[in-house]
């Protein structure tokens, strides 16, 4: 599914009365306030990112109708659901604990919500039926929610909402419930019902791999504003903050270009690159990009510097090494706060160590550098 | 025992024991001095029975009427903000605390042949509601529904919210996420509730003499049986008080498994 194609402008001045969702959420609360410009096309399926507190499940509660709304809109192909009741909006949820109801079967949850709207007992159950046999649980039908499995249960919230036939679609968190090897299966049945889903979605999530896999575009916002929106690939090839940066697993800092060299914002460092830009911009590298050394390389590569071990983490079979710049007395450039990840072998020959004096550098045809 | 942790302190181990005895021997006393040999046609005398019916009836009656306006009342306090909540709270909560015989006489005030309401009951519709079985279920309702009341707006406080949430975007109104989620989640409470609600109705005494007065057969319930055999005939009274701690006991065992399994 190709989302670019019928995206729609992020800036609200696509077509209010078009297909899909168009909202402007204004929304109050003691430690910020949430006002961010929404929009997902018919079929496309959006990721809300951002650290704790960013206001990523306000939003959603939001477009759900569970929290008010100080000031925006919300509209969904073309149906302006602002001042309608939760019940009302035929907007389905998949909440991040799934709150199934326990006291009810697994037919009886997906039926809750043909039946809350008025289809009969008979014709709720069968459709209830086909959800389950849809996400592949139609022999758990007679099953509690108790006795599902996490990855189970989340199928039958996906299938719940699903089965009011919303024109818009909320997902909070939709695997974090789930331990790493369920997620996996999860994650894969997700995407397959999304691409299936013909309306709108959203997705609140704060695991960079559910974003990058099961989204067509990401939006992310810190302390209620928007921050970054762009197709995944785009997010996670030129992180715009510090968050981004981190979630995508990048180096990032802010710097001035002047044609292939950028000085940086912090310190007194000075990168060369290959791309060549002018005025304010963002640098961003791999931490896999990094080279140490132990003493002064010869040859004197460009874009070094010297610099102190701060951290050593094991991440599977690499390590990640935290730098610190070293401060101006040391006889390279002030050096920026870096990660590097290097292999076990590297950590026993360079004998890194919290404290350790390194000298660093990354080639300038690693860097990538864009406007700010 | 753990060794290591060593012996209870006897300061708090004599007092335990003299409470644990304080509340078992009065009962024991009642299966001392309780007429065995007689039992069988004291039980059968025909006010003892009336007196047990009329009670059984009246409690349950009373519950049903606590359940069908305490546990909207209940909702009403743990799910709707309004101003002036507190203080609703606080006077539900004032039979609680109201000496039953003062509940009795404010009924009567209020609900009497010449009270505020009753007056105009007894005029507009010939409902006279003091010294009749009516009285009773009154009297009986009154002193127990803040008992409901509080136990259900716990367990509904106690209950996730999310779930109604939940209910509400499966497009759900508020009626049938009370009846279909809210309540049915409730109901351990709500059955906890009307356990301590109908036990509470079992054994009213002052409200119920106060508003209904003491006429066997029709206002006599066990309590005031128990009260008036005493005076006349105190192995009767003993027999009577062995039958309503049999039933409270058949109750507690009878649900005792419930409750364990709700928690």
């Amino acid at each position: 599914m190709t989302a670019s194609a019928n995206r729609v402008r992020l800036d609200g001045s696509g077509r209010p009365d078009g297909p899909g969702l168009d909202a402007r959420l204004v929304v109050r609360r003691p430690r910020f306030d949430l006002d961010l410009v929404l929009t997902a096309a018919p079929g496309e399926v959006v990721a809300l990112l951002g650290p704790n507190g960013a206001g990523k499940s306000t939003a959603l509660r939001a477009l759900a109708g569970l929290t008010t709304l100080a000031d925006g809109h919300v509209r969904v192909d073309g149906r302006d659901l602002t001042n309608l009741p939760p019940d009302e909006r035929g907007v389905g949820m998949v909440f991040q604990e799934y709150l199934l109801f326990p006291h009810l079967s697994a037919l009886e949850n997906v039926a809750f919500g043909p039946r809350a709207q008025g289809t009969g007992r008979r014709e709720a159950r069968r459709r209830a039926a086909e959800w389950l046999e849809h996400v592949g649980l139609a022999e758990h039908a007679s099953a509690r929610p108790r006795a599902l499995s996490g990855g189970q249960a989340q199928r039958v919230a996906l299938a719940r909402a699903l089965a009011v036939r919303p024109g818009l679609l909320l997902l909070d968190e939709p695997l974090s419930a789930l331990d790493a090897h369920t997620r996996l299966e999860v994650r894969a049945a997700l995407r397959r019902h999304l691409a299936g889903f013909a309306g709108a979605a959203v997705m609140v999530t704060h695991d960079p791999l559910d974003a990058l896999t099961l989204a067509d575009r990401l939006v992310v916002i810190e302390g209620g504003r928007l921050v970054q929106e762009g197709v995944p690939s785009e997010v996670a090839r030129r992180p715009r903050t510090p968050y981004v940066a981190r979630l995508v697993g990048l180096n990032l800092f802010r710097g001035r270009a002047d044609g292939g060299t950028v000085a940086l914002a912090d310190g007194n460092l000075k990168i060369d690159a290959v791309t060549s830009l002018e005025g304010d911009v963002f640098l961003a590298f791999e931490p896999s990009a990094v080279a140490l050394y132990r003493s002064r390389p010869d040859g004197s590569p460009r874009n070094l510097w010297k610099a102190r071990v701060a951290a050593v983490e094991s991440r599977g079979d690499r390590f990640r090494i935290r730098l610190d710049g070293t401060g101006p007395d040391a006889s390279g450039p002030d050096g920026p706060r870096v990660s590097a990840d290097v292999t076990a072998a590297a950590v026993a020959d360079l004998g890194l160590a919290e404290g350790s004096p390194v000298w660093a550098s990354v080639k300038a045809t690693e860097v990538r550098v864009y406007p700010a | 025992m753990d060794r290591a942790r060593g012996r209870p302190p006897l300061v708090l181990m004599l007092p335990a024991l003299v409470g644990l005895v304080f509340l078992v021997l009065p009962l024991a006393g009642l299966f001392v001095r309780a007429p065995w040999g007689t039992l069988g046609t004291r039980l059968g005398q025909p006010q003892v029975l009336e007196a047990l019916r009329l009670s059984l009836v009246s409690a349950t009656i009373a519950t049903a009427l606590c359940l069908l306006f305490g546990v909207p009342l209940a909702w009403l306090l743990a799910r709707v903000p309004f101003p002036g909540v507190r203080l609703v709270r606080a006077l539900v909560t004032v039979p609680l605390v109201l000496p039953p015989v003062v509940g009795g006489v404010a009924l009567l005030l209020v609900l009497g042949r010449r009270g505020l309401v009753g007056e105009w009951l007894d005029r507009a519709f010939g409902i006279t509601l003091p010294f009749t079985t009516s009285g009773v279920v009154l009297a009986e309702t009154f002193v127990a529904m803040p008992f409901l009341v509080i136990s259900v707006e716990g367990a509904l406080r106690a209950a996730d919210a999310r779930f109604e949430e939940a209910a509400a975007t499966l497009g759900a109104g508020r009626w049938t996420v009370f009846r279909r989620v809210t309540l049915p989640m409730a109901a351990p409470g709500v059955l906890a509730g009307a356990v301590l609600c109908w036990s509470r109705a079992l054994g009213e005494f002052g409200a119920t003499i106060t508003f209904a007065g003491n006429f066997p057969g029709r206002t006599q319930t066990m309590p005031l049986a128990v009260y008036l055999a005493l005076e006349t005939d105190p192995q009767a009274a003993i027999v009577l008080s062995l039958v309503l701690l049999a039933v409270s006991v058949a109750v507690l065992v009878g649900l005792r498994d419930r409750w364990t399994g709700a928690a």
